[in-house]
């Protein structure tokens, strides 16, 4: 579990989170929503400490990870995994040696140990065979996938994505998402997904968290986003004239 | 920078890459810089002695000298921080864009240790080699242009390299070359690792660190010819 208590936000002049506090739970696939400039990746980058906050304390467990050293912060950062935006992969090194990075760099286990390791993972993201293309050799799903795979690979407790479904079309974006909420659940790790995909927060939303503004607008479940009445989580979620037609449909048949 | 490595081998083999990168990718443009200077060192001089009295073996002693003092290691490091340089500050810029250093920080790497302290090792290490390669370049760039140009006698050429020869100019050249390989990587690092917005900024830091990395290490070697000389 990750706990964030009145985290703070300035850059220069612009406060750009005011004061947040919030849970993401164990098991479960927390999400950041809201809209472009909201604040989101601001959040997300505090927590894994890619930024500083200006105030206010994150949680892991019981450990204070906004007090701990850059050497302290180490041991916790093991235990993290983190999908980016772009998925951020190393070009120099196929899809084998990016997924075999982080057991290179922090495990002593024997080469035929890791090779077995890196075959499974790829196995559960579904790319077996793909070892030894480039990553300017598969499609963006594909960079997405060795991105998760490379992130799960030493068995994090805490699983972090910025955008997983950015750039990606709604077939591939829904593997994506399950593939996120089924290691969520096999592992029992704490994901947070930041993004503003509505078949996400639909779909795999445990708890979703509403930020707007730099502040923390609704904070509920999937199953609590088509019936509550919170003015922001509307015009968020009904922002298309598509799901605005649809909403007025369903009243509508309800009516009837 | 100098903490302690997470993993001392993958270190060393972000080291030897490096040190092939910088080494094994400069041969052939650090060869024929030198050559050619050599050459030309040679004929200029060949010319400026005219009809002196001052013995025809003098060229091969100051070809050999001015390599050894001056021109190998300010040449090469010269022409390192267009090629060299440019390309460290081009791939850590390219990997701070596209969150790749970011990612190596949540993964819990020292990124400033495993991305900077490799390349620095590495220069430190192969420059100077590349430094004492392009010295016999030189040398040789300038004995074959006397020889084939008929400016002086094979002998008298030789006569002259081999002559008042003071190791002591060996560590001069070693010494500036330590410096600016350096200079020459912590720039182009720093550059690149801090490397803010898009493209253009990309493009402006690899530009910077070629153009402060030969301001700085011409200064050096000013400070240096006052201090060993």
């Amino acid at each position: 579990m990750i706990r964030i208590e009145d985290i703070k936000k300035q850059f220069g002049d612009q406060e750009v989170l005011k004061g947040i506090s919030t849970v993401f739970e164990k098991g479960k696939t927390n999400l950041i929503i809201g809209k472009s400039g909201a604040g989101k990746t601001v959040m997300l980058k505090i927590l894994v400490g890619l930024i500083q906050p200006t105030s206010g304390i994150v949680w892991y467990g019981d450990t204070n990870f906004s007090a701990l050293n850059t050497k302290q912060r180490k041991a916790i950062r093991t235990e993290m995994g983190m999908l980016f935006q772009g998925s951020a992969l190393f070009d120099s090194m196929s899809v084998e040696e990016n997924v075999r990075f982080p057991l290179d760099m922090f495990t002593n286990l024997t080469k035929k140990e890791k090779e077995i390791k890196v075959d499974k993972t790829l196995e559960r993201v579904e790319l077996t065979g793909s070892n030894n293309k480039y990553p300017s050799e598969v499609s963006g799903g594909m960079q997405k996938r060795v991105g998760i795979a490379r992130a799960i690979i030493l068995d994090p407790k805490y699983l972090f994505c910025d955008e997983p479904n950015s750039g990606l079309d709604p077939t591939t974006s829904m593997k994506i998402d399950e593939l996120i909420r089924n290691i969520t659940a096999e592992n029992q790790i704490t994901t947070v997904i930041n993004t503003h995909d509505m078949n996400s927060v639909m779909e795999i939303g445990d708890n979703i968290n509403l930020v707007h503004l730099g502040e923390l607008a609704w904070v509920g479940t999937r199953h609590e986003v088509m019936t509550n009445k919170n003015e922001l989580l509307q015009d968020f979620i009904f922002a298309s004239p598509f799901l605005q037609r649809l909403r007025d449909a369903a009243n509508l048949n309800k009516n009837a | 920078m100098f903490s302690r490595p997470e993993k001392l081998s993958m270190y060393w083999k972000e080291t030897t890459r490096q040190m092939i990168d910088i080494g094994i990718g400069s041969l052939v443009i650090i060869g024929l810089v030198s050559v050619f200077i050599g050459a030309v060192t040679a004929i200029q001089f060949a010319y400026q002695l005219g009809s002196s009295s001052i013995p025809k073996y003098y060229i091969g002693y100051i070809v050999r000298d001015i390599m050894i003092i001056e021109l190998a290691p300010t040449f090469t490091c010269l022409a390192l921080a267009g090629k060299v340089g440019s390309n460290i500050a081009a791939e850590l810029g390219g990997m701070r864009q596209k969150e790749q250093i970011d990612a190596l920080e949540v993964m819990g790497v020292d990124t400033t240790a495993y991305l900077v302290l490799p390349k620095i090792i590495a220069a430190l290490t192969v420059i100077p080699m590349l430094v004492v390669l392009s010295a016999f370049m030189g040398m040789a760039g300038g004995y074959t242009a006397c020889t084939v140009g008929g400016l002086v006698s094979e002998a008298e050429f030789m006569q002259g390299l081999r002559a008042f020869f003071d190791p002591y100019n060996i560590w001069m050249m070693e010494i500036k070359a330590f410096v600016f390989a350096f200079l020459l990587t912590s720039i182009s690092c720093y550059q690149g690792f801090f490397v803010t917005g898009g493209s253009i900024e990309l493009g402006r830091a690899s530009t910077s660190a070629v153009v402060i990395s030969n301001i700085l290490i011409l200064l050096a070697d000013y400070v240096l010819a006052l201090i060993l000389t």
